[in-house]
C-alpha cells in the first residue's frame, strides 16, 4: 500500500515539514534484547580489495574514447564587469574544439541564477569562460590566449570589513542579512539578575575542505540520453541540477558516482564543471571531462564560513541562567547560512536564550556545507564561553555543563527526545581521560617551560535520518543477494553496513550480498550529508530485505510442502524444525525467478526530537614561551544509537577528530584583502593535518540502541566527531596555561597574541 | 594554418623504463611528469593526481627501490629504471601483506590517497623490517589523508611488518 505521510526532517540544523511516500510495513524494531549476529560486530570494508589494489574507479580516472577536456578561465579580480570576450585567438590554437562564455553560452540556471557565466563576476575564481580541448594541458593554454575586458569595481572580502557600513555594498540591500533567530525566556531581566556575568568574543577562520578527489564530472551524450559521472555525495541532487539547467527530462539523465574522494559537504549537488561539461558535450559529440585543479577546489568549490561570535552569559546561585548569542558568517555569495548559534538554542537546559545570526555577503568563493557546518564553528564559541564562565563561579567546568545536560526535552522547541545520553557521554570520557586529576591552573609539563592541562566540550547534532530512501534486495537462485539503493558511500564505509543489515535481515551470509549504489537508475535515497545515511537507508534496505525473506519462505514453503510460518532463513539455509535446506537448492528444480524485495524508510514521529550526543576531552601540553600547542590525547565518546558496524565507527570518529585537530590547530584560509586572492591555495601553504600531526585517540560509544528512532536503532555519526574537539582543546590550553585564545586556529601567534593580551 | 600548441614545445621522444616487472615503452614530450606516463599513456590509474605539485603523495610510487612522487619526476628521467606502482603489488590474486593490512586495520576511507600509502609503506618495509611507530609515521609524513585514517595506517604498517617476519 502506498500512502503519503508528513514527516519531521531535520538536516545540518534546519528543521522543516515535509510530505514523503510510504509503502508497505515497518520492520519490527531491533532492540537492545534483539539477537543479531552480523549487524553490531566488525566487518571489513567489503569494497577494500578495489581500494586497495588501485583498481577502485573515481570519476577522476574515467577514460572513455574520445574524451575531450574541459577547463575554466576563473575571475582575477573579486568584483568586475565582464564587458567583452574575445575567444579567437584560443580558439585558433591546435586541439582548441570550442569556448563558452557568458556571450555565446545558451541560459543554464544554476542555483536561482540564468546562467552560468556571470555579468558581473564576484569574487577571484568565479567562471569567466571555459575550453573544451583534445587535452588537459592544451585547453589550459588555450585559457591564457582568452582576452577579457572587465570593467572593476569595488570589492570587500574580509568579514568584518563586510559588516562595516563604510565598506561597498555587494547588494542592493547592504552587506548583512538576517538568517536567524531564537528567543526564549527573558534574556534581559535574567541578565540584570544574574550574580555572575561573561562577555567574549569568539573568531573561526575559514575553513577548505580539500577533498583528495577535487569537484569534477564527466560528461556523455548518447543521442538524447545524458551520462555525468560526477564526484557528488548527491546523485539525485546531480540530476535534479542538470534538469534545471538542460530542461531534459530525468528519463534522459543518468548520475553516477560509484566511488568518491571525499566531499566532506562540498559536493551536494550539481557543479557548474557538470554542466560545462555536459553543454560541451552536446554540442561536439563527444564526452566531456572537466576536473579542478587543487588551486581551482581552494577557491571555488566551497569553505566553511569564517565567524564573528558574540557570547554573553548570565549565571545565578552557580547555574547559568542567560546566553546571549550573535553571530556573524562570511557567506561569501551565499544564500544561506550554516547557522553557528544551533548549539546555544539546544545544547542546555537554559531558561533564558537569545540568539541571532547574520549572513554577510563578501567578494569571496560561496560557503558549502563542511562536515557539521554552524555546529563545529558555534560550539567553539558556546563551549569556550561555558568554561570562561566555570571559571568565573570556580566551578568544575564538567560539574557546570551536567546541571544543565540532563533536561529529557528539547529546550528549544519542548520536544521529547527519542533517546539522550549525554550525561552517560560524561561519564565514560571523565573516567577515560583521568578528569579526577584535573587542576585549576593546570599541572607542570614534561620539560620546563611546558605546561598541561585538560578541556573538554560537548557535542549536539542532528542524525536522525529521513524519509524518503527506497531500495530493493534482488534475491537470485543460489541464494545471493543485490541490494540496490541510490546512495553514496563518501568514504564512510555505506556499503559495508547495507550489506550488513541486509544479510542479517535476509539470514545470508554477509559475502553473499553485493551492494549497487551511486547511480540514479536505482530507487531514491537522499544526499550523503547531515549525517542522515545510516538511519535513512538503512531502514529502507532492511524493509527491502524482509519483503525479499518473506516472500522465499512464500516459495520455500511450497517446494518443501511446508507450512510458510514452521520456515525461517539461517546462514543462507531454509530451516524447518532442525532440517536445514539451502536456498539454492530451493530454487533448483524451479524455472529462472528472481525474488525482488521492495523497502521504504518510514516517517519520522511528529512530536518527537532524534538528536546525537557527545563529549570530547582533550589533553594537551603547551609551550607558553612559543605558543605551541601539543595535543597529547583526545577522548571521544558519543551517542549515535546502535553501532552497527564498531570497525568503521571507530576510524569515522578518529577521521572527524583529526579533521576538527586541522581546524582547532592549523587550518586557516588566508585571502589578500587589496586583491581578493586567496593565498593559501596549495596543500604547501593550507595546513592540513598529517599523520605527525595526530594524538592518541580513545572512541567510545553509548552502544544503545535508539529504539524510538527507526527499526535499526541508528543515528548518524559522519559530522558528531568533528563538532567539540577544538572548543576541548582551547579550553584544556586555557586550564594549562589561564592563556584563553578566542581566535582559532591556535596557531602560535593567536596563543602568544592572547598571552599577551592578559 | 593554425599556431601549433606551444606546450608540445621540443619534440616528444621514446622512453623505456620498467613497469610492475615489465618493459614498457611510452612516447612523450620531456615534460611529461611519470605520473601522466603511468596514467594517461600507460592507463594505470591507482596513482592519484590530487596537487600535481609534490605536496600531498597521493601520486607515491616506487622508483628503483625507492618510494617517489611520480608528479615530481618526470618520465624523460625514468629511461632503464624500474617503477612500481600499487597495480603490481598483487600476485596470482594473492594480496601483499601491506594490502592485506590496510583491509584488517580499515586504514583507508575514501581511499583515494590509499595507493600512495600503501607505496611509501611498502618501501618503508624493504628497507626496514622491524620499523618502529616513529619509523612508520616518518615514511608516510609525506602522504596527506583528508579523512584521517591515520592511526589505522600506522597499525597497519606495523602489523604487516610483524606478519611478514613470521
Amino acid at each position: 500500500m502506498t500512502r503519503v505521510v508528513r514527516t519531521r526532517v531535520e538536516f545540518e540544523g534546519t528543521v522543516s515539514e515535509e510530505t514523503a511516500i510510504i509503502q508497505g510495513d515497518d520492520a519490527p524494531t531491533w532492540d537492545a534484547s534483539a539477537d543479531l549476529g552480523i549487524v553490531g560486530h566488525p566487518h571489513r570494508r567489503i569494497e577494500g580489495v578495489g581500494k586497495v589494489t588501485g583498481r577502485t574507479r573515481y570519476t577522476h580516472d574515467l577514460r572513455f574514447p574520445g574524451m575531450l577536456h574541459a577547463r575554466i578561465l576563473r575571475s582575477p579580480y573579486p568584483r568586475a564587469r565582464v564587458r567583452r570576450v574575445d575567444a579567437s585567438k584560443a580558439l585558433a590554437l591546435g586541439g582548441v574544439r570550442s569556448v563558452l562564455h557568458r556571450f555565446n553560452a545558451p541560459k543554464a540556471a544554476f542555483r536561482g541564477e540564468e546562467t552560468i557565466f556571470r555579468d558581473e563576476v564576484r569574487f577571484v575564481g568565479d567562471e569567466v569562460a571555459a575550453v573544451a580541448a583534445e587535452t588537459e594541458e592544451i585547453a589550459a593554454e588555450a585559457l591564457a590566449l582568452i582576452a577579457v575586458d572587465y570593467e572593476v569595481l569595488p570589492h570587500v572580502v574580509d568579514l568584518e570589513e563586510a559588516i562595516d557600513d563604510s565598506s561597498p555594498r555587494i547588494d542592493e540591500h547592504g552587506n548583512v542579512h538576517d538568517a536567524d533567530k531564537h528567543d526564549r525566556g527573558d534574556v534581559k531581566k535574567a541578565l540584570r539578575d544574574a550574580d555572575t556575568v561573561l562577555e567574549a568574543t569568539y573568531r573561526t577562520p575559514t575553513q577548505l575542505h580539500n577533498s583528495l578527489e577535487t569537484h569534477g564530472a564527466v560528461a556523455t551524450w548518447d543521442g538524447d540520453m545524458l551520462t555525468v559521472h560526477e564526484s557528488t555525495q548527491h546523485i539525485f541532487g546531480v540530476r535534479q541540477g542538470l534538469q534545471a539547467a538542460l530542461k531534459i527530462p530525468f528519463s534522459r539523465i543518468r548520475v553516477v558516482c560509484e566511488h568518491m574522494g571525499g566531499g566532506f559537504g562540498s559536493k551536494g549537488g550539481v557543479g557548474k564543471y557538470s554542466i560545462i561539461a555536459a553543454l560541451f558535450a552536446r554540442e561536439l559529440g563527444l564526452p566531456v571531462r572537466c576536473v579542478l585543479d587543487r588551486h581551482e577546489e581552494n577557491i571555488a568549490a566551497g569553505n566553511r564560513s569564517a565567524t564573528l561570535q558574540r557570547i554573553t552569559l548570565g549565571a545565578k546561585a552557580g547555574r547559568i541562567s542567560a546566553i546571549v548569542h550573535d553571530s556573524w558568517s562570511n557567506a561569501g555569495l551565499g544564500r544561506w547560512v550554516a547557522d553557528p548559534t544551533g548549539p546555544t538554542k539546544g545544547l542546555y537546559d537554559v531558561p533564558n536564550v537569545r540568539t541571532r545570526s547574520y549572513r554577510v555577503l563578501a567578494n569571496t568563493g560561496s560557503l558549502s556545507a563542511f562536515r557539521a557546518p554552524g555546529y563545529v564553528e558555534g560550539t567553539f564559541a558556546l563551549e569556550s564561553a561555558i568554561d570562561e564562565l566555570a571559571e568565573k563561579l570556580a566551578a568544575d567546568p564538567l560539574a557546570l555543563r551536567r546541571q544543565h545536560a540532563t533536561a529529557e526535552k528539547d529546550p528549544s522547541n519542548g520536544l521529547r527526545y527519542s533517546l539522550k545520553r549525554l550525561v552517560e557521554c560524561y561519564d565514560i570520557g571523565a573516567e577515560e581521560i583521568g578528569w579526577s586529576k584535573r587542576k585549576p591552573g593546570g599541572t607542570r609539563g614534561s620539560a620546563p617551560g611546558l605546561r598541561r592541562g585538560l578541556g573538554m566540550a560537548s557535542q549536539l547534532w542532528s542524525g536522525g535520518g529521513t524519509p524518503p530512501a527506497y531500495a530493493t534486495v534482488h534475491l537470485n537462485p543460489d541464494g545471493t543477494a543485490i541490494v540496490r539503493i541510490g546512495t553514496q558511500d563518501i568514504g564512510t564505509g555505506t556499503r559495508t553496513i547495507l550489506a550488513q543489515v541486509c544479510a542479517e535481515e535476509l539470514g545470508i551470509p554477509i559475502g553473499d550480498v553485493r551492494v549497487e549504489i551511486g547511480d540514479t537508475e536505482s530507487p531514491y535515497a537522499p544526499i550523503s550529508a547531515g549525517s542522515l545515511t545510516v538511519a535513512s537507508v538503512t531502514p529502507a534496505v532492511r524493509v527491502a530485505a524482509m519483503d525479499a525473506r518473506e516472500q522465499l519462505l512464500e516459495v520455500a514453503a511450497g517446494v518443501l510442502e511446508t507450512p510458510k510460518a514452521e520456515l525461517r532463513i539461517e546462514g543462507g539455509a531454509v530451516v524447518s524444525r532442525g532440517a536445514r535446506t539451502d536456498i539454492a537448492k530451493i530454487f533448483a528444480d524451479l524455472a529462472n525467478y528472481t525474488v525482488i524485495g521492495k523497502g521504504a524508510r518510514r516517517p519520522n514521529h511528529d512530536d518527537i526530537v532524534i538528536k546525537t550526543f557527545g563529549a570530547h576531552f582533550a589533553e594537551v601540553e603547551v609551550d607558553v614561551a612559543t605558543g605551541e600547542v601539543h595535543v597529547e590525547r583526545v577522548v571521544a565518546v558519543h551517542d549515535i544509537g546502535r553501532v552497527v558496524n564498531p570497525l568503521t565507527a571507530r576510524s569515522q570518529v578518529e577521521g572527524g577528530v583529526i579533521q576538527a585537530l586541522g581546524f582547532a590547530l592549523s587550518e586557516e584560509r588566508v585571502v589578500d584583502r587589496p586583491t581578493g586572492h586567496v593565498l593559501t591555495t596549495g596543500l604547501e601553504t593550507y595546513k592540513v593535518p598529517t599523520v605527525k600531526d595526530v594524538p592518541k585517540i580513545v572512541a567510545r560509544f553509548v552502544d544503545a540502541p535508539d529504539t524510538v528512532a527507526n527499526s535499526v536503532g541508528v543515528k548518524g555519526l559522519g559530522e558528531p566527531p568533528i563538532i567539540p574537539t577544538a572548543a576541548a582543546v582551547a579550553n584544556a590550553v586555557a586550564n594549562a596555561t589561564g592563556i584563553r585564545v578566542r581566535t582559532l586556529p591556535l596557531s602560535r601567534k593567536h596563543v602568544l597574541e592572547a598571552a599577551a593580551a592578559r | 594554418m593554425p599556431p601549433k600548441a606551444s606546450v608540445v614545445g621540443p619534440a616528444a621522444t621514446d622512453v623505456a623504463f620498467e613497469v610492475n616487472g615489465r618493459s614498457a615503452r611510452v612516447h612523450v614530450p620531456p615534460h611529461r611528469t611519470l605520473l601522466d606516463a603511468l596514467r594517461e599513456d600507460l592507463g594505470l590509474l591507482g596513482a592519484k593526481k590530487v596537487c600535481d605539485e609534490g605536496t600531498c603523495g597521493a601520486c607515491t610510487v616506487i622508483l628503483d627501490g625507492r618510494a617517489a612522487y611520480s608528479c615530481m619526476t618526470l618520465a624523460v628521467a625514468c629511461e632503464g629504471r624500474s617503477v612500481e606502482t600499487v597495480e603490481g603489488l598483487a600476485r596470482d590474486g594473492q594480496l601483499d601483506p601491506v594490502q592485506e593490512a590496510f583491509i584488517a586495520e580499515d586504514a583507508f576511507q575514501c581511499g583515494f590517497c590509499t595507493p600512495g600509502q600503501i607505496m611509501s609503506v611498502v618501501a618503508l618495509l624493504r628497507s626496514n623490517g622491524s620499523p618502529t611507530h616513529d619509523d612508520v609515521t616518518r615514511a608516510v609524513a609525506g602522504n596527506l589523508c583528508r579523512c584521517g585514517a591515520y592511526p589505522n595506517i600506522v597499525s597497519a604498517a606495523l602489523s604487516a611488518a610483524r606478519k611478514s617476519k613470521r
